[in-house]
């Protein structure tokens, strides 16, 4: 979709935060159906979040990034909505302190799996991810965020982003990486052609 | 061949997160490698994968309906009614010749996804010079107008030094494209004006015959757009077919 805004004017009138906010609706509902893996819930979360964006409109200030003001304020309100989930959401410092992923395995049927668009695998194994996990590789694969912009959502350093993102591949990989090799043996045995798998 | 240095950064590299220079370095070492090129062909797979997967819930109908209507604001019917009926007969003085330039553009429904690209562009064009403010930074200084972008939009870019040609520029603003931010820049040449946009070409999802695609003569405005060096160029306005391919090569010899 297209769409042009304009956070030019010298005021932000209530006018330019539907103009703004609007077009945002549909990502932002994606991510927080999401988060919350529940659509009741999901809607509760974009309704608040509208309401407290349309009600700090005033203090958003011109020229900083209003999509990642939006996902910092939905991403803030579903931490407090749910109980001693904060807690859930502090990665371990020594996750942080890992490189990047360096080597990467040759002969892993990734290839088979996603030409196969095996949708419904990834999306659990994706599910099934910790949160800080799952927001960090929605955020920069489904919204194409920069570092900068993912940094200023989740309120952490790009190094952290970096080193969060990379930890995230590396445990979407390590548990995508049996599911896939049943299943490109299975797809084999199938067709008779087991053999090099 | 020991790439370990080079993979250690294949990620990065992959979201567009390296410095133009060292992307460029960066893609000469992958083409000619086939061990990096085999490592980040599976990583853009994954990247692709996770992008489907991800656009995975829609909003119903109904609650979008319920949230416009929670967040439209309240018309108010007071004193500023003289005033909000001129913003109003404004608006439809804009929205009219918008639609005017829009229908005069898309001459019919059957157009290519690359004739709905110039489209959108010349909107922007014609949207900003029909408003008030055109420009967010005001400046014919382009050291001035350049470092504005900073921190505003997830890239840098150079603009042309203009000693000695026709063009001067007027100033800048932000604007999106498909959900991208970019630069608008705005330069004027005899009595004419000229946008200059500039997005991130891995953000925006263009058709294939766009590249390098050359002016299009029997719509209002004409236009170039390339792509260099990442970023995906469009130079648009009511100028001569010549004006419009000179600033393009000055734009194009400052970022080679």
């Amino acid at each position: 979709m297209f769409y042009y805004v304009d956070v030019s004017g010298a005021e932000l009138q209530p006018d330019s935060f539907e103009e703004l906010a609007m077009p945002l609706f549909d990502q932002l509902y994606n991510f927080a159906h999401w988060l919350t893996q529940n659509r009741e819930e999901a809607e509760d979360l974009v309704q608040e979040t509208y309401v407290k964006a349309l009600k700090g409109f005033s203090s958003f200030q011109l020229g900083t990034n209003f999509r990642a003001w939006m996902y910092r304020i939905l991403r803030n309100t579903f931490l407090t909505s749910r109980t001693g989930l904060k807690a859930t959401m502090t990665v371990p410092l020594d996750l942080e302190e890992d490189g990047p992923e360096v080597a990467v395995e040759r002969d892993t049927p990734e290839t088979l799996l996603f030409d196969r668009t095996n949708r419904e695998l990834l999306q659990h194994t994706i599910d099934e991810l910790p949160v800080y996990f799952r927001e960090i590789l929605l955020l920069c694969e489904v919204e194409e965020m920069s570092y900068q912009e993912i940094s200023e959502t989740l309120s952490v350093p790009i190094g952290t982003v970096m080193s969060r993102l990379s930890r995230a591949r590396k445990t979407l990989r390590d548990r995508l990486r049996p599911q896939v090799q049943a299943g490109a043996g299975t797809a084999a045995m199938a067709k008779g052609t087991n053999h090099g798998l | 061949m020991v790439c370990e240095s080079w993979k250690a950064k294949l990620d990065t590299y992959l979201d567009g997160e390296i410095p133009e220079k060292e992307m460029r370095t960066f893609d000469a070492h992958v083409r000619n490698c086939p061990s990096c090129s085999a490592d980040a062909l599976t990583k853009v797979q994954m990247k692709r994968a996770i992008q489907a997967a991800g656009k995975r819930f829609t909003p119903s109908a109904e609650f979008r309906k319920r949230m416009q209507q929670s967040i439209a604001p309240k018309r108010q019917r007071s004193f500023r009614l003289g005033w909000m009926l001129a913003a109003a007969a404004a608006m439809i003085l804009v929205v009219g010749s918008l639609t005017s330039a829009y229908l005069g553009i898309r001459s019919g429904r059957d157009l290519a996804s690359r004739d709905h690209v110039y489209s959108e562009i010349a909107d922007l064009h014609v949207a900003t010079l029909a408003s008030s403010s055109p420009v967010d930074v005001i400046s014919t200084d382009r050291h001035t107008v350049k470092p504005w972008f900073q921190g505003k939009i997830p890239f840098a870019f150079n603009l042309p030094d203009l000693q000695n040609s026709e063009f001067s520029l007027l100033g800048g603003r932000m604007t999106y494209l498909d959900q991208t931010p970019g630069a608008h820049l705005i330069y004027d040449v005899r009595k004419h004006h000229i946008s200059v946009f500039v997005f991130q070409e891995r953000s925006l999802k263009l058709p294939a015959s766009l590249e390098n695609n050359f002016l299009s003569p029997k719509k209002p405005f004409n236009m170039e757009t390339w792509s260099q060096g990442g970023l995906r160029y469009f130079v648009i306005g009511d100028a001569s077919a010549a004006d419009i391919n000179n600033l393009a090569k000055l734009f194009k010899t400052t970022s080679s």
